[in-house]
């Protein structure tokens, strides 16, 4: 009851500003060009949402697509540096390090190497997804509770039945963190990766809008990504509420909402 | 059954276990109390094969368990249960990681101690007390010659333990399965045991040892006997012996 009302009070929020941003514009008469007001990106969004959507679906599908890779990437890098002591210490520095290289940069050599096709565009969205992953399931599998694992010792456990029986269910509700974070970030990847040329894509549509100046169309991609990003996040949250069982406060913690 | 033959353990330069021998024969209920810091942990972690023994040896049925992992059942002070699994796949996790579990055995032993009803809920659903009870049936369904139960009772609140207590030597009278029992609770130990084991400081050994002269089945009534209360009084001091020693150190 009490989080309804708070989600609702939100959503008034939310439309309480883009009143205030309709106000401005209406009344500073700023160009559409420069800032186009609220209900001229609606009016814009209801006419051409028809030659948006194939658009729109094209970049769910590169989404979804290195997503997925993503994860499993990141899944089998964390479940490597964890279970090989040696690995990690030649690798997980490597790993740290490597993010400070922004993606952005590394583009244009994927393009070198790979060409436009489908593989550039899922590195970049792999890269972006699977660093979130990887460190949230090497924190969730260290985090296994001592006491657990000495049980396990004692009732003659092997290395790998704790790890697969004790430490990766253990670590669940931290990997679905990660995932959470991958899925956010994974839109953004492939709308960075349209930019770098694609046939279609929000990518795509948002440059073609950008040089002919309709900023409304910027503004309503811009809009899409963000409404996708949060369907991908709570789809995900969804899934989590199956798969972790039995850990009510476990899950709790996890949420960032 | 469990021999435990002048055992020895250090850690470093600390001696921890010295020439330590007993002995739990089939059947029988074993406590043993020592002043805390006492290698009782050490000891466990030596019979569960998880730690090296610098001298000595243990045997199970005449046979050499010194490292070899997963050959008593163990229920230790926390209950250990896995949150992600339900009541019966927690009963049935160490038989599964050795062979096909049995699950219509654990079933019927969750049925006897009245459990049966969460043997499809999830641990976080039960009290502290209801918790360690399924360990303590986990122990059982492992199927081992043997339960090494760790201080099981030390960690809930006094009128749960004392409820854990009769409850524990209910189920066991019955049953008669060999137990070695650590706990740093006089009452405790003399309650439930056949024999009662106390250690010494570190480096541990035994000091004395006590055969409880109560009859079997026992009923709470003991607790307010005469001679329950002399034999109380009789531990502590051997107990408040080590403690001042410790001191004098």
């Amino acid at each position: 009851m009490i989080q309804a009302i708070k989600k609702g009070r939100t959503i008034i929020f939310i439309v309480f500003l883009l009143f205030i941003w309709e106000l401005i514009v209406q009344f500073a008469q700023i160009p559409q060009w420069l800032l186009p007001a609220p209900s001229a990106i609606i009016i814009e969004a209801v006419q051409s949402y028809k030659a948006f959507l194939p658009h729109v679906f094209a970049s769910v599908q590169l989404a979804l697509l290195g997503l997925a890779i993503g994860i499993i990437f990141g899944l089998s890098v964390a479940v490597l540096l964890h279970r090989s002591a040696m690995i990690r210490e030649l690798f997980y520095p490597i790993l740290i390090v490597s993010q400070n290289v922004p993606v952005l940069v590394l583009a244009p050599l994927l393009i070198i190497w790979f060409g436009f096709g489908l593989l550039p565009k899922l590195i970049i969205i792999c890269l972006v997804c699977f660093f979130p992953i990887v460190i949230a399931a090497m924190d969730g599998f260290r985090q296994t509770s001592p006491e657990l694992k000495h049980y396990f010792e004692m009732i003659g456990a092997t290395k790998a039945q704790t790890f697969w029986k004790l430490e990766w269910p253990y670590a669940y509700p931290a990997i679905f963190s990660g995932i959470k974070i991958a899925a956010t970030y994974s839109v953004m990847g492939a709308v960075i990766a349209e930019w770098l040329g694609a046939k279609k894509g929000i990518g795509v549509y948002m440059t073609l809008a950008q040089s002919s100046f309709r900023t409304d169309r910027v503004f309503m991609a811009i809009f899409a990504i963000v409404l996708l990003s949060l369907l991908l996040f709570s789809g995900i949250r969804v899934l989590e509420k199956l798969v972790v069982k039995g850990r009510g406060l476990h899950a709790e913690h996890s949420r960032h909402s | 059954m469990l021999n435990i033959q002048g055992i020895h353990k250090s850690f470093g330069s600390l001696q921890v276990i010295n020439n330590l021998s007993f002995e739990v024969k089939e059947g029988e209920f074993v406590a043993i109390i020592g002043p805390s810091g006492s290698g009782k942990s050490t000891l466990f972690q030596l019979i569960g094969g998880i730690s090296t023994l610098d001298g000595g040896a243990i045997l199970l049925d005449e046979e050499d368990i010194q490292l070899k992992r997963g050959t008593i059942g163990y229920m230790p002070q926390q209950p250990c249960l896995l949150p992600w699994r339900t009541i019966l796949e927690n009963v049935t996790i160490v038989e599964e990681l050795q062979q096909q579990p049995h699950i219509e055995q654990a079933q019927a032993w969750l049925e006897k101690v009245g459990l049966a009803q969460f043997e499809n809920a999830y641990p976080n659903a039960l009290s502290g007390g209801m918790q360690q009870r399924v360990s303590f049936i986990r122990a059982i369904v492992s199927d081992k010659p043997i339960l090494c139960l760790d201080e099981p009772f030390s960690a809930l609140d006094e009128f749960t333990r004392l409820e854990m207590q009769a409850w524990l030597l209910s189920i066991w009278e019955q049953h008669r399965k060999s137990i070695l029992f650590v706990t740093h609770n006089i009452e405790e130990a003399l309650f439930l045991a056949d024999r009662i084991l106390v250690l010494t400081k570190r480096p541990a050994t035994i000091k004395e040892e006590m055969i409880v002269p109560f009859e079997r089945p026992r009923s709470e009534g003991i607790r307010h006997s005469a001679k329950f209360y002399a034999l109380k009084q009789q531990l502590f001091n051997y107990l408040k012996e080590e403690k001042d020693d410790a001191y004098v150190d």
